[in-house]
């Protein structure tokens, strides 16, 4: 039997993913270490405050891990909820696990306690550059469904992968930010098919946004973990530069592609709208060695 | 926001002290449901925190059957709703008894 990601919750998924009985959580519910900001604003607040972090062990290897909710408000990182992740990711300088794993589900900063949330956010990022650079592996798994998106789409690639599913999506600003600022007629966030192709878990990997694609499944998603968690990346300025200037070509190469298919025909895809239609092992094997 | 306090009596004390249960999550229409155990003096406490306002008569009615179906004494359960239904909250709860009680009701 498979376990879906994306129907799970955070705890679900960590219940799944862990080897079965490792898990210790950090400041677990019963500690009540809710965000002070939603009661003021006469909202409950979750026990948790949208965000499960803790210690366990994945086929052996020692992790500590970061899980959000996305269905308490969106995954959006508050003062509490960023602070637990920074915590974390300060705990794993000391404890040097084999990896750090981010579990994503967010909207990005949680308006609500919004100039908080945005420091949050600044936190995390300094604290996933740190750990990279004491050469503990990061990891972001993201196929949940509310996507990972603004403060936490941007933590997302700061770090050393992406696992993403089919379902997962990636992204700055997300769709109904977009069609809210810019009109209907730039971004269609009601229009699925448009929404996937654009943000979602096949298109981010033939960006080489993320380095793995899974199938819907909390087996998947372990495996792939697994696969990439003694991931040696080339930190040196040589490699940072050369980034840079692959990043400056593919806006050369696609900046003016009005939609995610035409990309996919420039680099040499056949049939590329039938791309979305594909199992996640028929796409691989379209598109293997074709990845921008 | 409200915040509703109910106290039942006459449930039966667990032998061993549970380890504490959450079930559910504070989404649209949904509910958490933390189940603890607590020195009561032989009560259930039930502090509900709910952001739809005026319905303790409601809340009191689904609670007085939860407790007839799960009679726990020395047990605080705290809730924290988003205006979840009568079935949600009912079901929500007899899947946090279960699990706290091994499912031994």
């Amino acid at each position: 039997m498979t376990h879906s990601w994306y129907e799970n919750t955070a705890r679900g998924r960590i219940e799944a993913f862990l080897d079965a009985g490792s898990f210790e959580e950090f400041l677990p519910p019963q500690e009540r270490v809710a965000s002070p900001h939603l009661r003021q604003l006469g909202t409950p607040a979750a026990f948790d405050d949208g965000v499960i972090v803790g210690r366990g062990a994945v086929g052996g290897r020692r992790v500590l891990l970061v899980a959000q909710e996305g269905a308490f408000m969106g995954g959006a990182v508050g003062e509490v909820h960023g602070a637990k992740i920074v915590g974390l990711l300060e705990r794993a300088l000391d404890e040097r696990p084999d990896a750090v794993l981010l579990l994503v589900e967010s909207g990005g900063v949680r308006l609500h306690e919004a100039n908080a949330g945005l420091i949050a956010i600044s936190e995390i990022m300094r604290a996933v550059l740190r750990l990279r650079g004491a050469g503990v592996p990061v990891l972001v798994l993201d196929g949940g469904q509310y996507g990972c998106f603004g403060g936490m789409g941007i933590v997302s690639r700061l770090c050393d992968a992406v696992i993403i599913s089919e379902e997962g999506r990636l992204g700055l600003s997300g769709p109904e930010v977009i069609e809210t600022t810019c009109g209907v007629e730039e971004f269609d966030a009601s229009d699925r098919a448009l929404v996937w192709r654009t943000v979602g878990g096949k298109h981010r990997y033939l960006l080489g946004e993320a380095a793995a694609l899974v199938p819907d499944s909390i087996e998947a998603f372990r495996e792939a973990t697994l696969g990439l968690m003694d991931i040696k990346p080339d930190l040196s300025l040589e490699a940072l530069e050369a980034e840079h200037a692959r990043l400056e070509d593919r806006i050369a190469r696609f900046g003016a592609c009005p939609d995610a298919t035409d990309i996919w025909t420039r680099l040499g895809i056949e049939n590329p709208t039938t791309l979305p239609l594909l199992e996640t092992a028929d796409f691989l094997a379209a598109t293997d060695g074709k990845r921008a | 926001m409200e915040t509703l306090e109910f106290e039942y009596r006459g449930g039966r004390t667990a032998l061993t002290r549970n380890k504490p249960v959450l079930s559910g999550v504070l989404g649209s229409g949904n509910l958490e449901v933390l189940v603890e155990p607590a020195d009561l003096g032989g009560a259930c406490q039930i502090i509900v925190e709910t952001a739809a306002v005026g319905f303790g008569e409601t809340w009191r009615a689904v609670l007085d059957d939860v407790f007839a179906r799960w009679p726990v004494a020395d047990v605080r359960i705290s809730i924290n709703d988003a205006g979840a239904t009568p079935a949600v909250v009912s079901l929500r709860l007899d899947q946090a008894l279960k699990a706290y009680t091994g499912g031994a009701s």
